[in-house]
């Protein structure tokens, strides 16, 4: 399980999470949502150590992950799918899947994993070979998720995976995100489609101007009035 | 063949041949770029260094200045790691221009203390199989030129090979082309950083080694050879390999027919007039903004 526990986080001066705290439990998809600017980036790159908390913590079962750094959190299996992809533009999309096999324990599953995200993504089979910065929106979306999942994560955090797709891409995402969870992967994803990724999600949380302000199982949040106001237009 | 016609591909050449070094040169200062958004003013000094080393190695050890790259550039590779853990590391969060100055103040500091150490000499290595040199097609070729050029290829097919084919090599390509999502995949940034240093540092004394048969040797030779660097990064487009060895063997040979058609002593003013030309009408590099 991932605890994150009253998190305070601030870019220099400005403080962008308040006490924030959430956990995921083992084969729960979580969904995060909020607004532009409430912090959901924040709280992943957080997670993944590329930002330091000022206070609490972040525990993966009884392990601290908050004084870690990002490779360690990467060799605890807690991969983080970054917002618009950030694939390396000028490598094929074969090295970019290798680089997301990149630790020592990660490579001698390589091949085997390299299958496995082909079993997933069967369109990105045929374009191994192309560089990175030419593929399609979609197709970089996919060698992203794939590229995590190279590293054969326990928790994938993925952030904004819908965000430029196409209506039926966007579906096809939220498909494939079950797919991976239902392979046994605990998710944690960040959206801002909302509706789609509630609907997915075991439970969720809202996030609001760097604060949770609401939580529940996914089901209870679509109902919620607050919830249906302000991020469904209803 | 008409002389004109010799003279030409004699001078085409003997471009190739001292580019080949350039390129190497400008291939240290662009990879240590690329991962590091360093511009390492003090790299022609670690090319001074290269070549004193290959100097003393043969006139006190009496050890083929060739052969003693073989000592040389895997030490220079520690250094350089040293170097970036010990002297760079702590300046680099502040910003470019910081950077800046710092390792133009390196390059002065190592540039004096060798003035100091060795003398504003000028000094030359002879080594004795070099003196005649060889004719293919009625070309004459320098033998330590041809030596230094095919070493210098050698060295950097295997840096092609190390950076294209090894998990480490990828590790710097990816932490150079966007060092957030290197971290996230588990790549240890500062690691790479560090290797890349040494890297640019070893190839930057490896050409030291192998020019000092061709070159005179000078405390502050490295003045004039980081100026090269910068021309040949900006006709290559900073931070992208192919740019930079293009970028050397190009600066080669401008300056080699500048030597002939022009004048020897407008050969450097040549090659800075390409700078300056490059800078006007094509800022991203005559081979596009290509990075790699
Ligand atoms: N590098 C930074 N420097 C300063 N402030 C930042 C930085 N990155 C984010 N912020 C601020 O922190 C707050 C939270 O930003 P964050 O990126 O986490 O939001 P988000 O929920 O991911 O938004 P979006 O849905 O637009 O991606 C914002 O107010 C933002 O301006
Ligand atoms: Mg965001």
């Amino acid at each position: 399980m991932l605890r994150v526990d009253n998190i305070e986080v601030a870019y220099g001066k400005i403080q962008a999470l308040w006490g924030v705290s959430f956990e995921v439990r083992d084969g729960e998809i979580v969904a995060l949502v909020g607004a532009n600017g409430a912090g959901k980036t924040t709280t992943l790159k957080t997670v993944s150590a590329l930002l330091r908390p000022s206070a609490g913590a972040i525990l993966l079962d009884e392990q601290r992950l908050d004084c870690c750094t990002p490779v360690k959190v990467v060799e605890f299996g807690v991969i983080q799918v970054p917002e618009g992809r950030k694939l390396f533009p000028h490598m094929t999309l074969r090295e970019n899947l290798l680089l997301g096999g990149y630790t020592r324990a990660a490579r001698a599953e390589r091949s085997k994993r390299l299958e496995h995200v082909f079993e997933i993504f069967p369109a990105l089979r045929e374009r191994q070979g192309q560089i990175a910065g030419t593929l399609s929106g979609g197709e970089q979306q996919m060698a992203a998720i794939g590229r995590g999942l190279m590293a054969g994560p326990r928790i994938l955090m993925l952030d904004e995976p819908s965000l430029g797709l196409a209506p039926i891409m966007v579906e096809e995402m939220f498909r494939v995100v079950r797919e991976i969870n239902q392979r046994g992967v605990t998710i944690l994803l960040v959206e801002q489609n909302t509706e789609n990724a509630l609907e997915l999600a075991h439970r969720g949380y809202v996030l609001e101007s760097g604060r949770v302000v609401l939580e529940g199982t996914g089901k209870e949040l679509l109902a919620n009035e607050k919830v249906r106001e302000a991020y469904l237009g209803l | 063949m008409t002389a004109a016609m010799e003279t030409l591909i004699q001078s085409l050449v003997n471009g190739v041949l001292t580019g080949s070094l350039y390129a190497m040169i400008g291939v240290g200062l662009t990879v240590i770029f690329g991962v590091m958004r360093i511009i390492n003013l003090a790299h022609g000094e670690m090319v001074m260094l290269g070549m004193f080393s290959a100097y003393w190695s043969y006139t006190l050890w009496k050890i083929d200045s060739f052969l003693s790259a073989i000592v040389w550039v895997p030490l220079f590779f520690l250094a350089g790691m040293l170097a970036y853990r010990y002297l760079v590391r702590a300046i680099m969060p502040g910003g470019e221009l910081n950077t800046l100055l710092y390792t133009a103040g390196m390059s002065l500091l190592i540039a004096n203390v060798a003035l100091f150490a060795w003398t504003g000499d000028y000094r030359t290595l002879n080594l004795p199989y070099a003196v005649e040199p060889l004719h293919p097609f009625g070309i004459a070729v320098p033998v330590p030129l041809a030596i230094a050029f095919g070493l210098a290829a050698l060295i950097t097919a295997a840096l092609y090979v190390f950076l294209a084919r090894t998990d480490t090599g990828r590790a710097v390509r990816a932490t150079s082309q966007n060092p957030e999502a290197a971290a996230l995949m588990g790549i240890n940034v500062e690691r790479i950083a560090m290797i890349t240093f040494g890297l640019g540092t070893a190839l930057a004394a490896a050409a030291g080694v192998l020019l000092v048969p061709s070159l005179y040797l000078y405390p502050t030779v490295g003045e004039i050879l980081v100026v090269k660097c910068f021309v040949i990064v900006v006709l290559g487009g900073l931070g992208s390999i192919p740019g930079a060895i293009a970028g050397g063997i190009l600066l080669g040979v401008i300056e080699s027919f500048g030597a002939v058609y022009v004048s020897v002593a407008y050969k450097d003013t040549i090659g800075f007039i390409m700078f300056l030309l490059v800078l006007l009408f094509r800022p991203q590099g005559l081979f596009g903004a290509a990075r790699s």
